[in-house]
């Protein structure tokens, strides 16, 4: 998607943006660290792993849904300053349902802003099945007056096509909606073992005949595009690339205390004091 | 207002010759304005200072707003700077907030501050929460402004008030206007600050005259959020209120002064930042405090001041309890009866500073 649209353009996602916050611009210390709380993380460790920004991605948001009307709000400010950009608003299954997803569409498209809303469907809203979250799980038709695109959203080049197309079409003509077919591979988080509410053999079909890195791959080859040690020589530099972030993730140290107090509102007053938990603690707090 | 109207009469090459006659005739007398109209004009002179700006909600565009406040805007600004919304609370400030974090400066209405609890979220989780979450790198600035509170035969679900619910987040500025000195001089430092701030109205005093000085009719008037206002001075006992009853207050303390008990009037302005230095001020002086709000007394406005200043120096300088005048625990009630007797009123305020002065 990154490729098809440029960083003018916005995207706006829900709470997996790890990897939409690198692809727009943080390095991946930023978000390891960000991950481990430290200072050298994208927010400094305020955010943590749901909150996510970098210039032109709004995260990283924690409410399954409320991503979506933001973005709206996004492709409004660049209707509003006639720039030629769209906002790409992402959400998941899960979120599709959700009314605020129906009232960002209703005015994007009273309002004919450049909104490119991307559901995301992975198959599984944590660990409720699309069968059993949707009455209609085309996700595509869900906008109804808003024209939708399916797409496979585990080939990439079509993802890519995908994208060209709706920033050209919503640039012209207003909101469209992508469904983006994907799939989820580990569980809903940490704590999610991902396979109470789905087979273990199901998961592993996806990663034989769907992974898109490996199909990607496979198509490099098949067309001498690329050869095989070219390919893992890119493997071995990202790996070191990444492990020594992941190192330098877990050493950095974390945000002095102070900086609790700090960045809740723009231009504190000098005199404005912080409560900490007992009145013996009133900080200072800057901007 | 006189002097804007007078401009438009005279061409530009009559201006010059005119111009001494201009400026005596045209003098900024202090004149009344209504609470509705003094919004109106905060609301114009900011949407013509800075093109960022611009407000939406329902009916604020063709139907002039839905209580007149920004009645003419549409005529003059058009659809980019005056925008209609559908029914849809959680979209459209879903909508305003993003617009914000984008760097626009939208104005965003809520008919009534009841219907902002469909969007309640997207006022604390979007708005108020991001620049922390950010680390300061995503600013919001955002204003969410209409009538909070007490309204007449609307019943329950029209006349909460939300002061106590906003002003409890971190990242959020709250204020409550009482004046038509407040509303312009507020909405305006609302308008410019980066920070999400929630402006809380009053529908009942939409229609009330105050006198505007000339320096509350400059189009860069401004009142500095988070800074009381003492209404009234006096020297027996402190009130403290925010937007309608503030009014209240100055009521009972004409009545009181009659009785000789003179009570100092604060008028909060704002809620969060609270201003409890003038407060504390004021009870060192007066040694007696009464706290007064619409809002019901679990968790209030009153409840928090109470805390405050028990925390405070100013406690030891307490000669007697401390008293709230809010309204009553209940919902508000349909008939006028009981609506009447749901919301404070001079006598409930003379009753309880009588009772703290222990006095009959």
């Amino acid at each position: 998607m990154e490729s098809a649209i440029t960083k003018d353009d916005a995207v706006i996602t829900a709470y997996r943006a790890h990897g939409w916050a690198y692809i727009r611009g943080i390095s991946v210390l930023g978000v390891l660290a960000e991950l481990t709380g430290r200072v050298s993380g994208c927010a400094r460790g305020k955010g943590g792993s749901m909150h996510m920004y970098a210039p032109n991605f709004y995260g990283g948001n924690g409410i399954v849904g409320a991503q979506v009307p933001l973005g709206a709000g996004i492709a409004l400010s660049f209707q509003y300053e006639k720039k030629p950009n769209v906002c790409l608003t992402l959400y998941g299954d899960g979120a599709a349902n959700q009314g605020q997803v129906f009232e960002a569409y209703n005015i994007a498209k009273l309002w004919k802003l450049p909104a490119i809303f991307i559901c995301e469907n992975n198959g599984y809203g944590m660990g409720t099945s699309v069968n059993r979250s949707s009455a209609s799980t085309d996700y595509y038709t869900r906008g109804d007056y808003i024209p939708g695109i399916w797409v496979d959203g585990m080939d990439v080049l079509a993802v890519k096509e995908c994208t060209r197309f709706a920033k050209e079409y919503a640039l012209q003509h207003g909101p469209v909606v992508i469904d983006c077919s994907t799939y989820r591979y580990h569980g809903h988080s940490m704590s999610d073992p991902g396979t109470s509410y789905r087979s273990r053999d199901e998961i592993q079909a996806v990663r034989e005949n769907r992974d898109p890195i490996t199909n990607l791959k496979n198509r490099l080859l098949t067309k001498e595009l690329a050869t095989e040690d070219e390919l893992k020589n890119i493997e071995q530099d990202v790996r070191k690339h990444v492990d020594e972030a992941a190192a330098k993730a877990q050493a950095d140290p974390e945000l002095p205390l102070e900086e609790l107090y700090n960045a809740i509102i723009i231009d504190p007053p000098a005199d404005m004091r912080v409560r900490g938990c007992d009145v013996s603690i009133l900080a200072k707090t800057t901007a | 207002m006189a002097a804007l109207n007078l401009r438009r009469l005279i061409s530009p090459k009559a201006l010059t010759g005119c111009r001494r006659s201009l400026s005596t005739t045209a003098s900024c007398k202090a004149q009344s304005m209504t609470v509705r109209d003094s919004l109106n004009m905060a609301m114009d002179e900011e949407i013509a200072r800075d093109p960022k700006v611009f407000l939406m909600g329902e009916e604020v565009a063709e139907y002039d707003g839905a209580y007149k406040v920004s009645k003419n805007l549409w005529r003059k600004y058009g659809n980019s700077r005056i925008k209609d919304t559908p029914i849809t609370e959680m979209g459209y400030a879903g909508i305003a907030v993003g617009a914000a974090m984008a760097g626009l400066r939208p104005i965003c209405e809520f008919m009534t501050f009841n219907f902002s609890m469909q969007a309640i979220d997207h006022v604390i989780n979007s708005a108020a929460k991001t620049y922390y979450m950010s680390a300061g790198t995503v600013p919001v600035p955002i204003v969410f402004r209409g009538p909070n509170g007490a309204a007449l035969g609307v019943a329950a679900q029209h006349s909460q008030c939300f002061a106590a619910w906003y002003s409890h987040c971190p990242g959020l500025k709250v204020v409550s206007p009482y004046s038509s000195e407040d509303c312009k001089g507020l909405l305006k430092s609302a308008i410019r600050d980066p920070n999400p701030v929630v402006c809380l109205e009053n529908e009942i005093m939409y229609g009330v005259q105050f006198e505007m000085s000339d320096q509350a009719l400059d189009k860069d008037f401004l009142i500095p959020i988070g800074k009381a206002k003492i209404e009234r001075a006096g020297k027996h006992i402190t009130l403290v209120s925010h937007s309608k009853f503030v009014g209240t207050c100055l009521d009972a303390a004409n009545e009181l002064a009659g009785i000789g008990v003179e009570c100092e009037v604060i008028n909060l302005r704002t809620i969060r930042p609270m201003d409890d230095e003038t407060i504390f001020k004021s009870v060192m002086k007066t040694h007696h405090l009464v706290t007064v709000e619409g809002g019901w007394p679990q968790s209030g406005i009153g409840a928090e001041i109470v805390a405050r200043v028990i925390e405070s120096p100013a406690f030891n300088y307490l000669d007697a309890p401390i008293i709230r005048v809010t309204g009553a625990d209940v919902p508000m009630p349909y008939a006028k009866l009981l609506e009447d007797h749901a919301l404070p009123h001079p006598i409930n305020v003379t009753r309880s500073v009588k009772k703290v002065l222990n006095i009959k």
